[in-house]
């Protein structure tokens, strides 16, 4: 780390979030691949939000007589075995992935923090509970774990989300753990304590902001990888069921016709990789930016 | 250190007891008794009560369990209705194939990832640093299943190089070999990434430590202090990269299997959930958690071998 950066962190005020938030566009805008990994982002939340308006077809429109056509000025990418556009069934897919990263993340994020703090505060009986069951969440490889949640309910949008929520709250909740752990044992928690606050003050007033911001980083790192799992169960025909289109099903459809046209794989996996590459770009140069000790945390 | 040893080994079991209990709770949890499942919309009451009464489903759920976990631990963990054999005996047929392309996969990674770390380490900030580190992150954060997807579109598809299914044929080597090389490819390149940006803040910070300096002080030669002082202390932190990453190889694994149709654990998981063959998706969901902790508590063991500060901590 440069000495401009660290006199910039050490004059940054943590608490002023808006002058922080201005600080971080500044320094990612400085730094090459935290500027691609922004622009990226911005652009597939972009299409992501705007995508029902700016499609150029109908993304489940069947049309059997232009089916496995190559790329042309009417259809950008082609079309799938079914006739369907696929340009536009790739931005439709940027908003089921976003929307399912987005949901999960933060439910897991609510329950991680709140086992967390429970966890690091409440009594050691407690404390051991919570990491074990933690343990035992972890110790399902994840998409193992989510096949096996899949036979029993059978594929849809929810399991999904409840697949990711259960096997990430172990990983928000470790680190929301060990960080009240260590501040409890500091002196402004202990002066609360002997002024008689109650447990629900210490914990959301001072614990909590203490705490966000790493959640946060780790959280944006997070984004990727849940985006992967979703598109991985999708494409194993175990996550999203079509007609609804994501990246995941396009993959799938490409993989079966992979003989007859290489486009739908093109199309499906490429705005894939875009996407977990602009996140991990984003979500490291913020770490590096706002909490460089996170590195060896992670 | 002894304390230690059991107590984590005690935590290990602990867990894969929670999770053969969670495993028994999921399967029965399914709507409909299982009796009438294997039997089919065709059977007479008698014939689901004699089946329930045989797989001992008319006793209480806490008997039931207890029997179950008898059965986990003496190696039984049910019957194929399919194919009519034990679950165990098509699981340990499988496992070799998975196991292979895991060790192959971590191979090749660390085989590239270890040097290009610690290269990058010796040249901080230089230019071959610079590419190095866009590359690791390049490769973490595409998925390993894309990976396999364009490896099967360019190498097996579009330019006829290497085979796109199966693991070969069972006595030939060669052929073997190259039905591995598409799939360890998908496994392996996150792993390139993962290992050699370990290795090179591991290096980084044995580099700096005082036994490298007083060496440096003696004259030796910067080879020697690099691969024989070093390079020895930094590759330790791999070896507990490699126990708490079993997990996501497995998943990988599990996909390279399915895109390039490799028998497998994975393959063998996939199509059971496909045909809803719940002692199969069961069974070998058991034995990878059984795996994955017995990994990971190894990676623990041999981490406090090496670091008596975990211990103490413990």
């Amino acid at each position: 780390m440069t000495v401009s950066s660290l006199k910039q962190m050490l004059v940054m005020p943590s608490f002023e979030f808006l002058t922080g938030f201005k600080l971080a566009i500044k320094r990612l805008c400085k730094e090459p691949l935290g500027l691609l990994g922004l622009i990226l982002v911005t652009l597939i939340v972009g299409s992501a939000i705007l995508a029902p308006w700016i499609v150029p077809h109908d993304p489940i429109a069947i049309d059997v007589l232009n089916r496995l056509k190559g790329p042309s000025a009417e259809h950008w990418l082609g079309t799938d075995q079914l006739g369907r556009d696929i340009f536009s069934r790739v931005l439709m897919g940027s908003q089921v992935a976003l929307k399912v990263a987005f949901s999960a993340i933060s439910l897991a994020l609510g329950f991680g923090l709140l086992l967390g703090l429970i966890a690091g505060f409440g009594p050691a009986w407690l404390d051991h509970i919570i990491v074990t069951l933690f343990d035992t969440v972890r110790s399902f490889p994840t998409i193992i774990f989510a096949l096996a949640v899949v036979t029993l309910t059978g594929p849809s949008l929810t399991t999904i989300i409840l697949v990711i929520v259960v096997t990430s709250i172990p990983i928000y909740g470790r680190v929301v753990r060990t960080q009240t752990q260590a501040l409890s044992a500091q002196e402004f928690i202990l002066a609360e304590r002997a002024l008689g606050a109650s447990m629900p003050r210490i914990l959301g007033v001072h614990m909590l902001p203490n705490v966000i911001g790493q959640l946060l980083i780790l959280a944006s790192m997070d984004v990727p990888i849940v985006i992967t799992i979703e598109a991985g169960l999708s494409f194993l025909g175990l996550g999203i069921q079509p007609p609804t289109p994501s990246w995941g099903t396009i993959l799938n459809d490409g993989y079966l016709f992979i003989r007859n046209t290489p486009w739908m794989i093109i199309a499906g996996g490429i705005p894939l990789i875009l996407c977990t590459l602009g996140f991990t770009f984003l979500g490291e140069s913020l770490r590096d930016i706002f909490d460089p000790k996170l590195r060896k945390d992670i | 250190m002894w304390f230690f040893l059991v107590k984590r080994c005690g935590l290990g079991v602990l867990i894969v007891c929670l999770a053969v209990t969670a495993l028994y709770l999921m399967i029965h949890s399914i709507p409909g008794d299982p009796a009438s499942i294997i039997l089919g919309p065709r059977a007479t009451e008698e014939m689901k009560a004699a089946l329930a009464v045989k797989m001992g489903l008319d006793q209480p759920i806490l008997i039931q369990l207890f029997n179950f976990f008898k059965d986990v631990f003496q190696g039984d963990l049910g019957f194929d209705v399919f194919s009519q054999r034990p679950v165990i005996d098509i699981i340990m047929e499988q496992l070799p194939h998975t196991l292979i392309l895991i060790l192959v996969s971590i191979m090749w990674a660390a085989a590239i990832g270890i040097p290009l770390g610690c290269y990058s380490a010796i040249y901080q900030n230089s230019l071959f640093d610079k590419i190095s580190a866009i590359l690791s992150v390049g490769t973490i954060a595409i998925p390993s299943f894309v990976v396999a997807i364009y490896g099967l579109l360019i190498f097996s598809v579009t330019l006829r190089w290497l085979p796109a299914i199966g693991a070969g044929d069972s006595g030939d080597i060669a052929d073997q070999l190259t039905h591995l090389i598409l799939p360890s490819l998908a496994v392996g390149l996150g792993w390139v990434g993962y290992i050699s940006r370990l290795v090179r803040s591991s290096m980084l910070e044995t580099l700096g430590a005082n036994h490298i300096r007083t060496a440096r002080a003696f004259g030796l030669p910067e080879r020697v202090i690099i691969y024989r002082y070093s390079l020895r202390i930094a590759i330790l932190p791999t070896i507990t990269l490699l126990g708490v990453g079993v997990g996501y190889l497995l998943s990988g694994a599990l996909f390279a299997e399915i895109v390039f149709a490799r028998p497998g654990i994975g393959k063998l998981i996939f199509d059971a959930v496909s045909t809803r063959n719940y002692p199969i998706v069961m069974g070998s969901v058991l034995i990878t958690t059984i795996l994955f902790v017995i990994v990971t508590t190894l990676a623990d063991f041999v981490n406090a071998l090496l670091d008596p500060r975990i211990r103490a901590h413990a």
